[in-house]
Order: C-alpha cells, then sequence, then structure tokens
C-alpha cells in the first residue's frame, strides 16, 4: 500500500526513509533498555536535533527545520512505530514548549530560545496540568503575581514531560481570577531560577523512556521579559497549541499502531497451529483486515487535519477528532496485536506487549478521549 | 578538488526479486531501490574529502528517471550536483563508455566508483571506465588520502593491506573501510529540502554499444522444508542423514 499522502512528493518519501533509518539505527536496538531502566537517552533528543527533528515547524531563520504539518506528521510516526517513548518526547518537545514560543513569542524571545530547543541542544517541558486540575486545567492554582520587573512564581505542575532534564519550561500560570479563562498567563522559567526545581520521575506503566515530573515553584522570580503574548493570555495559547498538539499525539498513536500491527502481521505468518500458519484461520485474518482499515482511517484523519493547519485554518474540532480516534483505533490496535501473539505476547520477548503498555497514553495525554468529546460536541452544538 | 561519484541504483538488498515473465528482466514493481552501499561509503568519502581540502561533488548515474530519486538522496546527503545519463543500460561497457565520454573533458581529479554493484555483481565498469579515460585504477579501495596532486592508498588485498601512491587524477572502486559504517550519513532535513533546488543534469548519451546481452535470469531453487528432529531420537537423524541425505 501507498503511504498516503507521499505520492508525488518525493521530499516527504525522502524524510519517511530518513526517519525510519534513523529509528533503525539510533533507537530501534536500545529500546528495551532504555524501557526496564527508565532512561530518558537525552543523546538521541541532540542527534534528532541533527536531523532537524527538533525544530520541525520553526523557522530555518531560528535554526527550524521550516516544514509543516505533513512532515511533522510522517517523523513522529515512523519513529513511533519503534518507540513511543521516543515519539511522545519529541512532539511534547516540538508541539508544546517550542511552538508555544514559536506561535506567541516575540521576535528578541524567538531569537533567544528557539536556535537551541531547534537544535536539540536542549529539551522543552510545557507545564499546564497540576495534581488537582488535569482535564479542568483552567482551575489551575500556580500562580503568577508582578513584583517590579519581576514575576513570582507560586505552585507546582503535575505529569510534566521533561520536568527534569528539560533546560527551559513554559508555565501556564494565574494571573487573574479563578473561572476566567483570561486570568492566566504563559511564562518560560529557565532551569537554575531560584526557587523552580523538577521532582520525582513517575514510575509509568509504558512511555517509560519518556520523562515525566512535577515542577515546583517556590517563591520563583523570573524576568517580566519572559512573559509570552499578553497578560490573561495563557490560557487561550494553550488552547490553540493543544489545537496543533493533539494532531503530533494523534500521529503518535498511528505510529504505535502501525508497529503493533506490523509485529502481529509478522507473527501470525510464523506462528504455526493446528499445521498451518495462524493467518489462515479468519478470525486472526480479520483480526488484521481491522487493524489495517482503522489505521488507514486515522491517517486520512490525521493528515487531513495537518493539512488544514498547514493551510492556517483553525482546526479545534478536526483535531480533536484526530486524536480521539486514531488513539482509541491505536489501543484496540495494540490489544488485538498482542491476542495474536498468545502467550508468547505476553512475555517481553516480543514487542507486542509493549505497544500495549505504551499506547494507553494516547487516550490521556493532551486531553482524554472524554475531553477531546467535550470538544467536539460543543463544536457541534455550539453552531 | 573535483571529484566524481559514479552511483548505481540497485535494489535494496531485503528486497524480494522477481523477474518479468519469461526470466528476461527485473522486474521492478515493489522493489525499494538504494544507493549502491559501496557506492554509499565512496560517497561519505568524497564529502569528508571535500570537508577537509575543500572542492565540489558531483554523483552520476546512468539510469532512467527512476533513478532521479537516488541522484537526489545523494544530494541530500551532501553531494553538490548530480548528472543522469539519460537512457537504461544493459551492459557495463556501455555503462564505463558513457562515463568516460561524460567524464573525459571535465578535469575530476578523483572518480570513485564502488568495487562492485550488489544487483548485477559485474565489477567491470570502473576498471573499464579507468581504462577509457587512460587512468590509473585502484580496485578494492579501502583507505585513501590525498596530498596536493598525489593519492595514498590502501588496497584490500589477499590477507593483508598493499599501500599504493599514484598521482592525480585517478579512478577507485571503492569498498567499507574508505570510512565506516557508523559514519555514514542520514539525510537530515535541511539537506533534503536543499537538495530540491541542487542541480540535476539529464545528459543524451554518447552512444556507446553494449557489447553483451542478457538472455535470461533463473532464481535459486526455493529451500526444502527443514525437518527438525528430537534430540532423543539421534538413530533416526543418523538413518535420514546416511540414507536420504546421503551426506554420511
Ligand atoms: C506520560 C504523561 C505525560 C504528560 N505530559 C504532560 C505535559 O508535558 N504537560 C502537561 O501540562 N500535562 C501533561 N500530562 C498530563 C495530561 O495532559 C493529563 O493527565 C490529562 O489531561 C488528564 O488529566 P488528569 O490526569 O488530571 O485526569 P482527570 O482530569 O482527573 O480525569 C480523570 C477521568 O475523568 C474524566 N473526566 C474529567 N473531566 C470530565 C468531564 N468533564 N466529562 C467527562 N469525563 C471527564 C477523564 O476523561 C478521565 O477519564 C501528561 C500525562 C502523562 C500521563
Ligand atoms: C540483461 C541486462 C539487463 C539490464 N537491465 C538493466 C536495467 O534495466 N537497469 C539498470 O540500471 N541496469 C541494468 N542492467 C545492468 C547494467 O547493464 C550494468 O551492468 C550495470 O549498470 C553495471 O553493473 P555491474 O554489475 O557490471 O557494475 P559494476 O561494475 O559491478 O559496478 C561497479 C561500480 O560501477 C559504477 N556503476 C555501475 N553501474 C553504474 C551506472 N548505471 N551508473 C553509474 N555508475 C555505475 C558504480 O560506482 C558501481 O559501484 C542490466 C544488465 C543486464 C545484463
Amino acid at each position: 500500500m501507498y503511504p498516503i499522502q507521499a505520492q508525488n512528493n518525493p521530499e516527504l518519501d525522502a524524510i519517511r526513509e530518513a526517519a525510519h533509518d534513523f529509528a533503525q539505527q539510533y533507537i530501534a536496538p536500545f529500546v528495551m533498555e532504555w524501557d526496564e531502566a527508565q532512561t530518558f537517552p537525552l543523546q538521541v533528543f541532540q542527534a534528532m536535533g541533527e536531523m532537524g527533528f527538533m525544530g520541525m515547524l520553526v523557522d530555518p531563520k531560528y535554526g527550524g527545520s521550516g516544514l509543516g504539518y505533513a512532515e511533522y506528521i510522517t517523523v513522529i510516526d515512523e519513529i513511533s512505530q519503534v518507540c513511543g517513548s521516543i515519539g511522545l518526547s519529541l512532539a511534547a518537545h516540538n508541539s508544546l514548549c517550542t511552538q508555544h514560543i514559536n506561535q506567541f513569542g516575540t521576535d528578541e524571545q524567538k531569537a533567544k530560545w528557539l536556535p537551541r530547543l531547534a537544535s536539540g541542544q536542549i529539551v522543552g517541558a510545557w507545564g499546564l496540568t497540576e495534581t488537582g486540575t488535569g482535564s479542568d486545567a483552567g482551575g489551575m492554582h500556580t500562580t503568577a503575581t508582578l513584583d517590579g520587573d519581576e514575576w513570582v512564581l507560586q505552585g507546582s505542575k503535575n505529569f510534566i514531560t521533561h520536568a527534569i532534564t528539560g533546560e527551559i519550561a513554559v508555565v501556564i500560570a494565574r494571573t487573574g481570577e479563578k473561572g476566567d479563562s483570561h486570568g492566566m498567563s504563559a511564562f518560560v522559567v529557565e532551569k537554575g531560577t531560584a526557587g523552580f526545581s523538577g521532582g520525582k520521575k513517575e514510575n509509568k506503566l509504558g512511555m517509560r523512556a519518556s520523562e515525566t515530573a512535577c515542577l515546583f515553584f517556590d517563591n520563583c522570580r523570573i524576568p517580566k521579559d519572559h512573559l509570552l503574548g499578553k497578560v490573561g493570555e495563557g490560557f487561550i495559547q494553550s488552547m490553540k497549541i493543544l489545537d496543533g498538539g493533539r494532531i503530533s499525539i494523534a500521529a503518535l498513536s498511528l505510529g504505535i499502531a502501525k508497529g503493533a500491527r506490523n509485529a502481529a502481521l509478522r507473527y501470525s505468518q510464523e506462528r504455526e497451529q493446528f499445521g498451518k500458519a495462524i493467518s489462515k484461520f479468519q478470525a486472526i485474518a480479520f483480526k488484521l483486515a481491522d487493524m489495517d482499515t482503522e489505521i488507514y482511517g486515522s491517517e486520512l484523519m490525521i493528515r487531513h487535519a495537518g493539512s488544514l493547519k498547514d493551510q492556517g485554518l483553525k482546526v479545534t474540532k478536526e483535531s480533536a477528532m484526530a486524536k480521539y480516534y486514531a488513539s482509541e483505533v491505536a489501543v484496540r490496535v495494540a490489544n488485538e496485536g498482542l491476542q495474536i501473539h498468545g502467550g508468547y505476547g505476553f512475555t517481553k520477548d516480543y514487542p507486542a506487549e509493549k505497544y500495549y503498555r505504551d499506547v494507553k497514553l494516547c487516550t490521556i495525554g493532551e486531553g482524554t478521549s472524554e475531553i477531546q468529546k467535550l470538544v467536539i460536541s460543543r463544536d457541534m452544538l455550539s453552531a | 578538488m573535483k571529484i566524481l561519484v559514479c552511483i548505481s541504483h540497485v535494489p535494496d538488498t531485503t528486497a524480494k526479486i522477481n523477474f518479468t515473465a519469461g526470466g528476461a528482466a527485473l522486474d521492478p514493481n515493489g522493489v525499494q531501490f538504494v544507493i549502491n552501499p559501496y557506492d554509499e561509503f565512496g560517497l561519505t568519502k568524497a564529502l569528508h574529502l571535500k570537508e577537509k581540502h575543500g572542492g565540489q561533488v558531483t554523483v552520476i548515474t546512468f539510469g532512467d528517471a527512476t533513478v532521479e530519486a537516488t541522484l537526489r538522496k545523494a544530494l541530500a546527503i551532501g553531494a553538490d550536483d548530480a548528472v543522469r545519463l539519460d537512457g537504461v543500460p544493459t551492459d557495463p561497457m556501455q555503462v564505463a563508455g558513457e562515463l568516460a565520454a561524460y567524464a573525459k573533458d571535465q578535469g575530476f581529479d578523483l572518480i570513485i566508483c564502488g568495487q562492485e554493484s550488489i544487483d548485477y555483481n559485474g565489477g567491470i565498469v570502473p576498471g573499464a571506465l579507468a581504462a577509457l579515460m587512460n587512468l590509473p585504477f585502484v580496485n578494492a579501495c579501502i583507505g585513501l588520502e590525498v596530498d596536493g596532486s598525489n593519492a595514498q592508498l590502501l588496497r584490500e588485498i589477499d590477507g593483508g593491506k598493499e599501500q599504493i601512491s599514484a598521482a592525480l587524477p585517478i579512478v577507485i572502486g571503492g569498498k567499507k573501510g574508505l570510512v565506516e559504517e557508523s559514519e555514514l550519513r542520514i539525510p537530515n532535513m535541511r539537506g533534503i529540502m536543499t537538495a530540491r533546488t541542487k542541480p540535476l543534469a539529464v545528459t543524451p548519451l554518447s552512444g556507446s554499444a553494449a557489447l553483451t546481452a542478457a538472455s535470461g535470469f533463473t532464481k535459486p531453487a526455493a529451500k526444502a522444508a527443514v525437518q527438525l528432529i528430537d534430540s532423543s531420537n539421534l538413530d533416526e537423524l543418523v538413518r535420514r542423514l546416511h540414507e536420504e541425505a546421503k551426506v554420511i
């Protein structure tokens, strides 16, 4: 089958091949080792920086690759077929931290932070979620108050990707009234700032090579010009950032689903029971057919949302739909993929169990499936 | 320094190879093509030399439009410009003749070929090219350094290495050792996007004749199924090896 949207697009083909070759050489041999030890392999992100993967959407003027969502989706898809954790970290770095500065920063702010982010010299974090407020992010407790020429941050963020290793974090904090969507603002906080620290790494079911931890702000003072955009716009900015981010989590789901499908397809042709390959049983072959069809459907949705985004159109609903569908598909595919492996799929000798563990994040991160349905139905009902 | 890297566009080593009806020609359907691995070592070496001494790296392939993706990849990896000799090659002397006709007036200091192509495995083009251009030739080349107008080369020989020096220009048939596998470059995003705008000249053939014509291809016979005999049943194993396989 042709990769979708790669026909007559030799550059996209070349990018797919490069991302595939990179994943095979720099990621595939170490996947289980990193997973078991919960290693966040910083050197891989530096190597991805040299590839241009760490600043996919950033203008070359700031050291980025200056590409669009078509190329970005392709890279996340290929990397995630091999390792969901690396795919997740790559997506969070590009879509959240880097993109927030890219989209809402001034020229000076972009010149200050983007070159190091886009080259992979540093990884970035993005903090919206708190322990008490996940889906209801707008109810956050972390505050920022202006004191002379400095903002003073107080509070904490939870489940933040790259909270420990990230050299900078974009943080959303309350600057106004609770319940007011214009009561929050976005700031850049640099590692090493007094009162700013990362917490203990979460011990997770899956995505174990992607670092997740808390961020603490204890009377943390940052320069006034670390505010991104206007005071009061932080939450609105975040929702716009998530519109793009969800496309990348959908691409992450797509990659994991393809990886799980490929493993199951291979295994079903090798494993024999009752004197024939199990792929010869219709019950197994039909599982493969369902996987392939659903993967095709989610790729079409993701690519469509990406192409709308590339045209500068609003994609709140389309990206929510793509993320919701692709992540639920990926969970089903990883589940059936493991089922096709039987008992061997339950062991760590085959890749099926890792896809099964990693994939569950996709229906949770950057808005749960329930929250995506809220976004979609709200759009329908407000029309 | 002007360097020409001759690139053969070959099926990926993992591709399943089929022939068209009657076994007359390779069926390219569904086959992924890559830069001939020997040529990739040569290309990477050429880029190292350029980085050290300055100059220009040109890649060339004799083939139809389908080889352009391979040339673009070479450009994405770092070559400066590409040439496609427009035609379908059928014989190594024809390939060498066309390459020589193109290269003769271009003033290349170094012409890097692969030791052999991994598809037709002729191992003929580099030597024939050197002969047609009346240039020195070093095959199985695993080391190459240039100082001034001289090249210091290493050639793999049975059980050892031979050190050779030669005045430029020179033709080599290279292989792994020119650079190591870990030095091969995956094209990055900037390389891929700039490759789009680098020159790729399509040049008509000079009319070199093919001296041979293949009349057919056959694949090796499929291997028979493996039979597993339990380790507790050694007598049966010995009996089968003796009576059926007749190897003991
Ligand atoms: C590995 C990992 C990495 C992450 N990285 C980041 C990061 O880099 N930055 C960041 O800011 N956050 C990050 N997160 C946080 C993530 O976005 C949140 O976990 C997610 O938004 C859900 O919030 P919660 O965990 O508090 O769940 P809750 O909001 O407590 O949800 C619990 C359940 O209730 C449901 N629910 C909640 N509200 C409703 C409703 N209104 N209607 C119906 N059902 C509802 C949810 O769907 C869910 O099933 C990460 C999380 C993980 C696990
Ligand atoms: C019947 C038949 C049909 C063929 N059909 C085709 C066909 O459809 N398409 C096709 O591409 N080839 C075809 N070939 C192969 C072609 O004729 C040449 O033999 C081939 O290009 C050189 O192969 P070789 O194994 O002799 O090269 P070798 O001498 O083993 O190659 C060594 C080096 O020479 C250089 N080189 C080789 N070929 C080329 C080239 N084409 N351009 C630039 N540098 C080169 C490379 O550096 C390579 O590493 C066919 C051959 C036969 C016998």
